[in-house]
């Protein structure tokens, strides 16, 4: 008796365990429905649909992923050295970080933007920021490498960057941190904010046909902290908006200081009307120091000029070109929908999202429905600029994209969730879960006027247990979410590198059909290249040696080198000389401190430069396994002590031992 | 690292492609070795060991069943779009003194100019061994010639190494040819 209660207990127990199970709420993982897998899968040796350029965030690059299989496909190094390829090791590469500040190996890229022509992606570059030495970089989609950086003067935390207007016709770049202007003097008490700190807004003209940069002017706006910005689009062309905190013009605590106003600030600037003033000559031509570097595709080269000046246009002497609109609480992202018609502001402390009207901004200015001025800016009456506030959408909104159907998702940083509502009335639609606090989001083509509505990319800030452990640092997690029908459905998650940020995404076939396969070797115009083994040589002027090499599979020419001492500088010029596609050649030598690899292209010609300190024997070899006898793609380089008369001397193949200490039975 | 084994079926088709030239068996099982040692090296080798892309590929592996059972394969043309090449008694000698110049950035790493092998055979010779269009067919369609020509096949058994496709323009493979008539000593 007594054990059939037992038994009849345990299959209770049983139940109740089961049915309260049952009952447990829905977790991450019964919140992807059964046909993700399918949606997300992309078979082998099949393409991804779209391209995902992702920034880096600390790691300075900008990363491109596959979507929608979320596979990493390449990292591009922009501000930061990557030992992995030699950017910024190789000579031709270190001018591409050099600033007006010196060489500066490391930068924290936030923001990216393709290229537009009216208002739509065209797939020529991305623009990429760096925010701590202020700069802009232009990266070429058809060599996927870094082709411009233009460094800011009168600027620090380049934040508000790099976003454009519909044609490209400019770049812009706003301040994070007000500072006082470069041609000032800076050796001032730090609470001397007010009086001696200005904030800038550099607008950068791109060139239509070489994408070439340009500082066209400066836009010189009281001292707060501009934050994200977007070009207006349509109608509102010849706009741009930026959010803007500390208003409150705090130089200290800014966590309390800041956060002091109900509202801080839109700034809406007339660019159109500030090219016409700075076209008149209504700025002043300033002197700055800052670097303008270029990369030479057929040279295989960079080079960096320091310009000396810019012109500089004051906001307040400008009666008709910048305005500002109140905004609740710390605006963060300040988004156009692809009409142009509606401005949405994510406040970080706000319960709701505001969203302005482009029509009635006009309106209110035309009729002058200001409620004062701030350092000389008309400051618009909140309601007269306003189309209506999206409630209770969730907390801490920060970023929001369109999808081309009329509704906006915008990121809930605090609540933890994307929030899809319309546009026209301002209701929220659907709510889904993000894993965890996500800052940006992208869909493709959703800042511009023609979105592809089919994903939305969440960059969440947050990792927690997304992934397997890996210490106290985590992958930082993005997730890919179905955004075609009513409700969005979580597809996948994927981990990135670096911290994203913001990010851009287009349809792959805008972009892959272009892509460079291997470089011209007739047209490389490296100055050291050699074309051909038989150019390939050791010359030495004094103390410098240039060792012209090629590589080709699998050996180098030359292979053997003596005569070169302890003292010399080393300029190893290396000339890859495949012609196919996917042939890169690695290069590296023993124990070199000041030095990476290189990964030289076909068709390229890439730079090592070394000082050897030590005589003895240091061999070199390939890196990038090219072939079956990659493991027999290596060489030797001799180093004599500084007084050696040891003539120098190279070759490949023909430094042969002396036959009578050939090894045991080798003619067997 | 990337790597991307030769596929199964590649394999099979080059063995069946070998049978089709009715090999006795001792000389197939040395072949098959020779194959497998080739799939071996390229497993642990790159992509490029094998074939270039998704649609070289592709069209690789559809043409070559038809070719391989298609008598109608010319081994002396090869395979490429070069189907007849005049060819003069004498030499042009601009279009050599051209080809010279493409050997020495293209070609010269890899190929002597008299019968030693290095990377690649020397080249001492070569215009009496094959035609002119298959010559130039295997300059300009390495990766195809690669994959199916039984007198390609057998010279990469040797070296080991698949010629690169240089990107040599029609023209330019026609310079090489007569450059290599020239080293031939065709006056």
């Amino acid at each position: 008796m007594r054990k059939n209660n037992m038994f009849t207990l345990a299959w209770i127990t049983l139940l109740v365990t089961g049915s309260l199970f049952s009952c447990k709420p829905k977790n991450a993982g019964d919140a992807v429905s059964g046909d993700a897998a399918q949606q997300v899968y992309v078979a082998p040796g099949k393409y991804d649909e779209f391209y995902n350029f992702v920034s880096g965030g600390f790691n300075g690059q900008l990363s491109v992923y596959g979507l929608p299989s979320g596979r990493l496909l390449k990292i591009v190094p922009i501000f930061s050295v990557f030992p992995e390829n030699g950017y910024g090791y190789s000579e031709e590469t270190k001018p591409m970080l050099s600033t007006s500040h010196g060489f500066v190996p490391w930068d924290d890229q936030h923001h990216l933007e393709l290229s537009q022509t009216n208002g739509e992606i065209d797939g020529r570059w991305i623009f990429a920021n760096a925010n701590n030495t202020p700069r802009v970089a232009r990266v070429d989609l058809s060599t996927f490498k870094t082709a411009e950086i233009l460094e800011l003067p009168n600027s620090a935390g380049n934040h508000s960057s790099p976003f454009i207007t519909e044609n490209t016709e400019y770049v812009v770049a706003g301040t994070r941190f007000a500072v006082p202007m470069d041609y000032d003097n800076g050796d001032v008490p730090i609470n001397t904010y007010r009086k001696n700190f200005k904030a800038s807004i550099s607008f950068i003209s791109v060139d239509k046909n070489s994408g070439n940069m340009k500082l066209a002017f400066q836009l010189q706006v009281p001292p707060v902290d501009f934050d994200l910005s977007r070009a207006g689009k349509n109608k509102s062309h010849d706009w741009f908006f930026f959010s803007c905190y500390n208003t409150e013009q705090a130089n200290t605590l800014l966590e309390v200081n800041a956060s002091q106003r109900d509202k801080d600030f839109i700034l809406a600037v007339n660019w159109k009307k500030l090219e016409e003033y700075a076209k008149q000559g209504k700025g002043k031509t300033e002197a700055a120091q800052y670097a303008h570097n270029v990369y030479d595709e057929n040279k295989h080269m960079a080079t960096s000029t320091i310009e000396k000046q810019v012109l500089v246009l004051d906001a307040k002497d400008l009666k008709d070109v910048c305005y500002f609109i109140p905004c609740p609480k710390s605006p963060h992202g300040c988004d156009v929908d692809p009409s142009g018609e509606y401005i949405v502001a994510s406040g970080k402390l706000a319960a709701l999202i505001p969203v302005f009207s482009f029509d009635k901004i006009q309106q209110a200015i035309a009729n002058k429905k200001f409620i004062g001025d701030y350092d000389g800016i008309p400051v618009i009456e909140y309601e007269a600029a306003l189309y209506g506030e999206v409630k209770k959408p969730g907390l801490g909104p920060l970023h929001t994209e369109f999808d081309g159907r009329g509704n906006a998702i915008t990121t809930m940083f605090v609540s933890s969730e994307i929030v899809k509502w319309n546009i026209k009335d301002l209701k929220v639609i659907d709510r889904q879960p993000t894993y965890y606090s996500p800052g940006h989001l992208c869909i493709p083509g959703g800042d511009t006027k023609k979105p592809n509505g089919k994903y939305v990319i969440v960059y969440n800030k947050i990792t927690k247990d997304r992934y397997l452990p890996t210490g106290p640092e985590l992958a930082q997690a993005a997730q890919l979410f179905d955004i075609s029908g009513d409700k969005m459905k979580l597809l996948l998650d994927f981990p990135t590198i670096g911290e994203p940020h913001y990010a851009q995404a287009v349809a792959a076939s805008l972009i892959k059909d272009k892509s460079v396969k291997y470089f011209d070797i007739n047209k490389n115009q490296n100055p050291y290249v050699t074309k051909g083994e038989a150019e390939s040589k050791v010359v030495r002027n004094g103390k410098r040696v240039d060792i012209y090499i090629t590589q080709i599979r699998s050996h180098f020419s030359p292979d053997n080198i003596e005569g070169i001492k302890v003292g010399d500088e080393v300029y190893w010029h290396v000339t890859n000389l495949e012609q196919d596609w996917d042939l890169p050649h690695g290069f590296a030598i023993k124990g070199v401190p000041e030095n990476a690899e290189l990964l030289v292209m076909p068709g390229e010609t890439q730079t090592y430069k070394w000082s050897p300190k030590n005589p003895g024997i240091y061999p070199f070899y390939c890196t990038d396994f090219c072939s079956a006898l990659h493991q027999e793609m290596q060489g030797y380089v001799r180093i004599s002590p500084a007084n050696s008369t040891i003539p120098l001397s190279f070759s490949t193949g023909k430094n042969l031992p002396n036959p009578t200490t050939a090894p045991p039975l080798l003619d067997k | 690292m990337c790597t991307q084994p030769m596929r199964p079926t590649q394999l099979n088709e080059i063995t069946s492609f070998k049978l089709k030239l009715k090999m006795n068996m001792k000389k197939l099982i040395i072949l098959s070795l020779f194959g497998l040692l080739m799939v071996a090296c390229s497993s642990s080798g790159k992509k490029n060991e094998t074939t270039s892309n998704n649609t070289a590929s592709g069209s690789a592996a559809s043409t070559e069943s038809t070719t391989g059972g298609n008598p109608s394969y010319d081994p002396n043309r090869g395979e490429g779009k070069f189907t007849r090449v005049d060819v003069s008694p004498t030499l042009d000698i601009a279009m050599a003194e051209a080809g010279n110049k493409v050997y020495t950035v293209k070609c010269g790493a890899c190929h002597k100019l008299t019968d030693e092998k290095l990377v690649g055979p020397g080249w001492k010779g070569v215009t009496q061994r094959h035609t002119a269009e298959w010559i130039m067919n295997f300059i300009t369609n390495t990766d195809d010639m690669l994959t199916k020509d039984p007198k390609a096949q057998a010279m990469l058994e040797i070296c080991l190494v698949r010629m690169p496709n240089q990107q040599l323009t029609d023209q330019e493979a026609r310079d090489v040819y007569e450059f290599m008539r020239k080293n031939d000593g065709v006056k």
